[in-house]
């Protein structure tokens, strides 16, 4: 039977993908996704813990979350289509422009 | 024990080609994958809930969306046979890979840091999986949370963070409609009627 | 191997095969119905009354030759079809189309006539709906041609669109009875007011039922909605590019699609299985004729109106059928709580 450490070990690596993605990666709607990885490896610990704990608030805690994680990735799309109309690249290291 | 596996072998596996491969349409599918293994996942965990709101919000919606985006900006795909055999170069700036990019030269000390990152963590993975003990266990009989009793404490207990987040989506709409809005020139907003002339010809419009 | 999981296994593999077998029968329908309505014949010539039409449409496009554009998506352009296929079949696992038998007493304990009976059935059903957009979207990006690529994204942009409504209606229905599960929706129809009236939602909520009718339509792309599949406008939208059994997965996928939509509106808002004259344990019979009847009402539609307008369609998506369903949701929730429906 899975145990709660099953889920966390599970959420971590899922977690460290999710991280790795937006290092490596050169295209800001893949950095977008891996964020989204690693919204989801939270909400998989969220609701081990709720079971585990067995009370509803890890389940509501993970609505919210989805919730906001719809709202940041709507925002964050209409940037990344503003960002591209003016320089035609996805690539986020062409939008230099504020180093020094 | 099975399904635990099997879902987080696809999950895993579909999280490593989303940031492993070159094509965007396929990360979002395969996003779409994992989320769809992480919606068995939260079955498992007694939260069927969870897991169907998984997929209608975020397997069903956002992912809709990425894949709107996606498709609008043309985000390059790999190139096709025709395309290499006419010698047309893929739009290059935007081709991400995990192979080192020549105009991506990463500072000295982030290879090592990232490296060391690396290590830190597959140690701590192969500690936590190894170690004997602590108190986490088997899940207890949890009391069956049905979606009703969801309902009453979203609405009692969480009815705050509920409004708040409400208007969180009201003010992401608008600010994601302004932020792709396209730029008209104010010159063509002076201008009534139709606009270009069209039709064969144009001059004598 | 126990009687029950043999009673289930057949089950599913009946549902399974019922659902292709009705695909068949609607293209008979709905060839027969236009005609009726545009005042010809239509198929006489294969079979009796052209009955067995529908098995020289299957037998033709399994013939044809199977096509692929050289520069379209070779995976992607292979998967589109079977999201669609398998999104419009799964939805209808949760649906229940007949009440507790035992089947003339060869199981122990009676067995529900649904695949799966979970108590989050309304969710499922939404979750399975919103999948069969990727179908969709994914045909029109994978054919790599200007007609599939728009009326991929317009059939998609309109289907999420009319995907809240539909849910909002979901939601009214689902105030009224308490419970997710599209079995415990049914039993609560069960018998009449005054003899005469049926206890079926539809007469509570006669608006709840248009809107999820419109939504249902405009959800399965049918005509007045079917502009992104326009002849006129778009060759054939989405599936332009796909020939043989590809088209006819699509095709498939379209049809069962309104069966379930039908199926659905049946449980929720006419009663189910429930009906005067028949024992409850024929249920099925009164299920098939109103899914027939609504069935019917979607070819009727088709033939009659004109199709809308892109932005038509999305302007009244948006800014008419979404505030008649909110407005509906929150006079059935005063309604609910005020005087206990």
């Amino acid at each position: 039977m899975p145990t709660l450490d099953h889920y966390l070990v599970l959420s971590a690596v899922l977690f460290a993908i999710g991280t790795a993605g937006v290092f490596l990666r050169r295209n800001v709607i893949t950095i977008l996704l891996a964020i989204e990885i690693m919204l989801n490896a939270v909400n998989l610990t969220f609701v081990a813990f709720g079971r585990a704990l067995g009370s509803s608030d890890g389940q509501i805690i993970v609505f919210f979350v989805i919730t906001v994680a719809a709202a940041e990735a709507a925002v964050g799309l209409a940037i990344v289509i503003a960002l591209f109309r003016h320089r035609e690249s996805l690539n986020p290291d062409t939008f230099t422009t504020l180093k020094w | 024990m099975i399904p635990f596996y099997l879902f987080g072998a696809v999950a895993v596996t579909a999280s490593l080609l989303v940031i492993g491969q070159r094509n965007p349409i396929y990360s979002v599918l395969l996003l779409i994958t994992s989320f769809g293994a992480l919606a068995g996942l939260y079955v498992l965990l007694d939260a069927p809930f969870v897991a169907a709101i998984q997929i209608i919000v975020y397997a069903g919606a956002i992912m809709v969306l990425f894949l709107f985006v996606v498709m609008l900006l043309n985000a390059p795909h790999e190139d096709t046979e025709e395309d290499l055999a006419r010698g047309i170069a893929a739009q290059s700036s935007a081709k991400g890979t995990l192979a080192p990019d020549t105009r991506w030269a990463p500072a000295p000390g982030v290879r090592v840091f990232g490296a060391s990152l690396a290590t830190l963590f597959v140690l701590e993975v192969v500690w936590a999986l190894t170690r004997r003990g602590g108190e986490s266990g088997e899940f207890a009989r949890a009391p069956v949370t049905s979606v009703g009793a969801i309902g009453r404490s979203l609405f009692t207990d969480y009815g705050f963070a509920f409004e708040v987040t409400s208007v969180l989506i009201l003010v992401a709409m608008v600010g994601a409609v302004v932020l792709a809005r396209r730029e008209r020139p104010s010159a063509a907003k002076a201008e009534p009627g139709v606009g270009r002339p069209h039709g064969r010809h144009p001059e004598r419009a | 191997m126990t009687p029950l999981l043999v009673a289930q296994l057949v089950l599913t593999l009946f549902v399974f095969v019922m659902l292709l077998n009705s695909a068949a029968a609607m293209v008979y329908m709905e060839r027969k119905v236009a005609a009726l309505l545009q005042q010809r014949v239509g198929p006489y010539l294969v079979g009796p009354k052209g009955l067995l039409q529908p098995i020289a449409d299957v037998v033709k496009l399994m013939f044809k030759e199977e096509l692929r554009p050289a520069a379209a998506d070779r995976f992607l352009f292979a998967l589109a079809p079977i999201i669609s296929a398998t999104a419009a079949i799964a939805a209808f696992a949760v649906v229940p189309f007949g009440a507790e038998t035992t089947f003339f007493g060869l199981l122990d304990e009676p067995l529900r006539l649904q695949v799966a009976d979970v108590n989050v059935a309304m969710l499922v059903l939404f979750a399975i709906a919103s999948m069969s957009v990727y179908g969709i979207v994914l045909a029109g990006w994978s054919s790599n041609s200007k007609y599939s690529l728009l009326g991929g994204l317009r059939s998609s942009a309109q289907m999420i669109s009319y995907e809240l409504s539909y849910g909002l209606a979901l939601a009214s229905v689902l105030l009224l009875a308490n419970s997710l599960s599209l079995a415990d929706v049914v039993d609560r129809q069960a018998g009449s007011w005054f003899v005469v009236l049926p206890r079926w939602h539809v007469f509570l909520q006669p608006v709840g039922f248009v809107v999820f009718m419109i939504a249902g339509i405009a959800e399965t792309n049918r005509a007045p909605f079917d502009f992104p599949e326009a002849e006129q406008e778009l060759v054939a939208g989405y599936h332009t590019e796909y020939s043989s059994m590809s088209f006819a997965m699509f095709f498939l996928a379209e049809y069962i699609n309104m069966v379930t939509v039908s199926a659905v509106a049946t449980d929720l808002f006419l009663g189910g299985w429930h009906g005067p004259f028949l024992p409850a344990s024929l249920g099925w019979i009164w299920f098939l004729i109103k899914v027939g009847a609504i069935l019917f009402f979607y070819v009727w539609m088709r033939w009659t109106l004109p199709r809308f307008r892109y932005d038509q369609l999305m302007t009244f998506g948006w800014k008419v059928l979404l505030p008649v369903a909110v407005v509906n949701l929150i006079v059935t929730a005063a309604g609910v709580l005020y005087f206990g429906l």
